[in-house]
């Protein structure tokens, strides 16, 4: 099973971004103010390498997250779901008032 | 005394070349107060064009301005700082509105700390010198500071005004031009700054666009026509920002937050006095300006045999923090700044449960009486262990989580154990401690016997993924600045080589 879903409003942003922009991937943030939520960017717009763990593909679009952080959460099974709010960050769904945002539970054996 | 919210006019646009302009698009975005969800005012929605004019304008300032001498820059950013204290209280309302922080905070700490980084960037320029060294009896080499031309600046939204007085006036007092954005979520100071100080600087020195990451962000952080970028916030922008350097072989400065921690040993409950009083206060400041702070210090580590003590009067202290409408001066908590912020909290105090840390105080949502239409959470304590994603992630929110250690060695292990290294706590009466714990910590920034002091003068940045570079001290001059070395001889004969 995968690490990682999306919810059915957050699918419909996806998409949407996808029409606008083309491929995109998403990648989990940290740090501060915007930091610990995922930001989504166009496919080629993040250098991304090994130290990048791929967790799976949502709305067809993949989700990455840096490896040193990926230790302290990979216990964990990820929802990316849709809020209304504005961050300061590079993302993409920011102009239209909403933000991605994780919600996570541990994973369970029948994951 | 009381306060309530301020006025605005209907919409704002952006500040470039001197003067407020409409975005060349003609969009605007609707600010709100996390007060009360309650409308603001519309600031300008920028697009490339809108930093493409703002560059122009600061890119046909640089050379005079460049040119300008310390005496005079200074007076200048001496000018804005009265200005600021002459305004003390509007400044401060303005903030509270915008970001939800409490009136307390805005009189008392954001607005006066901005008012002293100006003066004390207008102090350092006047007082440094370059140097010369006679590296032979014919040779002199002479080193002269150059500003760099034209800096963009990208703060956040937990402390606007004293973001922007951080970044700005080191740039300025190096003879750069800036183009600045401020967060969408809070562009009220910094437009209320330029209402007020529209005058005091030469056209094209100081522009501020407002708008989105994605539209007016990416294009000021991406241009070549930048000579360096600095920035606050989150780490996946960080690199983004680097690698649009690494095209424009430009230099950055980045400060990208921590997970604090703040460790009490055994020494403070040797006594019950002022000082162990000061150390309760010390481990509450994660509440601080609603915990959205870089350095909020996140992780409380405290040493066994004191640690059920300890952490029952921080409990009490902690749900005797007063959280109100925040004009009120008897509030201590306000609002998050967005719904976004409110949520994501949320999220973490649900995962923290989930992974079994325990609930010590708050832990949810304030949604009493007046509080009910903003975003505000009550004051967290979550017991548990450092692997735990509470302990790990910057939740930018007043949840602190605690742990116990054994000895030196366990409360260094679990310190260090974290991505970041912004800054750190340590708080003790043992001679030794003070010193040897500090240097072990991998952190730009450790208070010892104290916290979230953030003086002028006391340099302050990360290691680790927290960032680099040292704001807040004359260190920050050269990060804005090129050297020109002179190499002179003085010898009249010829090396003989040809």
């Amino acid at each position: 099973m995968p690490k990682i879903d999306i919810t059915e409003r957050a699918k419909t942003i996806v998409n949407q971004l996808k029409e606008k922009h083309g491929d995109l991937i998403f990648h989990q943030s940290g740090g501060c103010c915007d930091g610990s939520a995922p930001m989504i960017f166009e496919k080629d717009d993040m250098y991304l390498d090994e130290s990048d763990v791929l967790l799976g593909h949502i709305a067809k679009v993949p989700f990455y997250m840096n490896q040193d952080q990926y230790e302290y959460w990979k216990h964990t099974h990820l929802t990316i779901d849709i809020t209304e709010g504005r961050g300061a960050s590079f993302s993409l769904e920011i102009p239209l008032g909403v933000r991605f945002i994780v919600h996570s539970r541990l994973l369970k054996e029948t994951d | 005394m009381s306060y309530s919210k301020p006025k605005f006019k209907e919409s704002y646009g952006n500040f470039i070349n001197g003067k407020f302009v409409e975005p060349i698009g003609g969009d605007y975005f609707e600010n709100t107060s996390p007060i009360d969800q309650s409308f603001i005012a519309k600031y300008a929605r920028s697009q490339k064009e809108d930093v493409e004019a703002a560059l122009d304008a600061a890119n046909a300032a640089k050379e005079a301005w460049g040119n300008t001498s310390a005496t005079e820059r200074a007076s200048l950013l001496n000018k804005v700082a009265d200005i600021i204290e002459e305004n003390l209280e509007e400044f401060a309302l303005v903030e509270t509105c915008d970001n939800g922080k409490s009136i307390r905070e805005t009189l008392n700490a954001d607005v006066p700390l901005s008012v002293d980084h100006w003066r004390y960037f207008a102090s350092c320029i006047r007082a440094e010198e370059g140097s010369a060294t006679e590296l032979d009896e014919h040779t002199l080499s002479m080193n002269i500071k150059e500003p760099l031309g034209v800096i963009g600046q990208i703060i956040p939204w937990n402390f606007p005004l004293l973001m922007l007085s951080w970044k700005l006036p080191p740039a300025l007092a190096t003879g750069n031009c800036v183009v600045l954005k401020p967060a969408e979520q809070t562009p009220c100071s910094a437009t209320l700054l330029m209402e007020k100080i529209a005058d005091v600087f030469p056209p094209g020195v100081v522009n501020i666009i407002h708008g989105f990451g994605p539209e007016a962000g990416k294009p000021l952080a991406s241009s070549s026509r930048v000579d360096k970028v600095a920035f606050t916030g989150e780490t996946t922008t960080g690199q983004l920002i680097m690698q649009y350097a690494s095209k424009n072989l430009n230099p950055v400065t980045m400060e990208l937050g921590g997970k604090s921690p703040n460790i009490f040993f055994n020494s403070v409950m040797e006594e019950d006095d002022a000082f162990l009083d000061k150390c309760i206060e010390g481990a509450v400041m994660f509440a601080f300006n609603q915990g959205e702070v870089c350095t909020c210090p996140s992780r409380i580590l405290v040493q066994e045999e004191i640690y059920d003590k300890f952490m029952e009067r921080v409990v009490e202290r902690t749900e005797a923090i007063v959280q109100t409408n925040p004009y009120n001066p008897n509030c201590m908590i306000g609002a998050q700044a967005s719904n976004d912020q409110y949520e994501k909290i949320q999220s973490y105090l649900k995962i923290g449960k989930e992974e079994g840390a325990k609930v010590l105080c708050g832990g949810e949502a304030n949604k009493d009486g007046e509080l009910a239409n903003g975003f505000y959470i009550k004051p967290t304590i979550l017991e548990g262990h450092n692997k735990m994603r509470v302990f790990q992630e910057e939740i930018f929110g007043p949840v602190v989580c605690v742990t116990k250690f054994k000895d030196e060695a366990e409360a260094l292990e679990i310190a260090n154990d974290t991505l970041y290294g912004l800054g750190a706590g340590v708080w003790t009466r043992d001679a030794h401690q003070l010193y040897q714990i500090p240097r072990a910590i991998k952190a730009g920034r450790v208070w010892v016997n104290c916290y979230h002091a953030y003086p002028a003068h006391a340099p302050f940045g990360g290691y680790k993924k927290s960032g680099f570079g040292r704001e807040n001290h004359s260190m920050m001059l050269s990060h804005y600045r090129q050297t020109k070395n002179m190499l002179i001889s003085y010898d009249k004969n010829k090396l003989g080589f040809f």
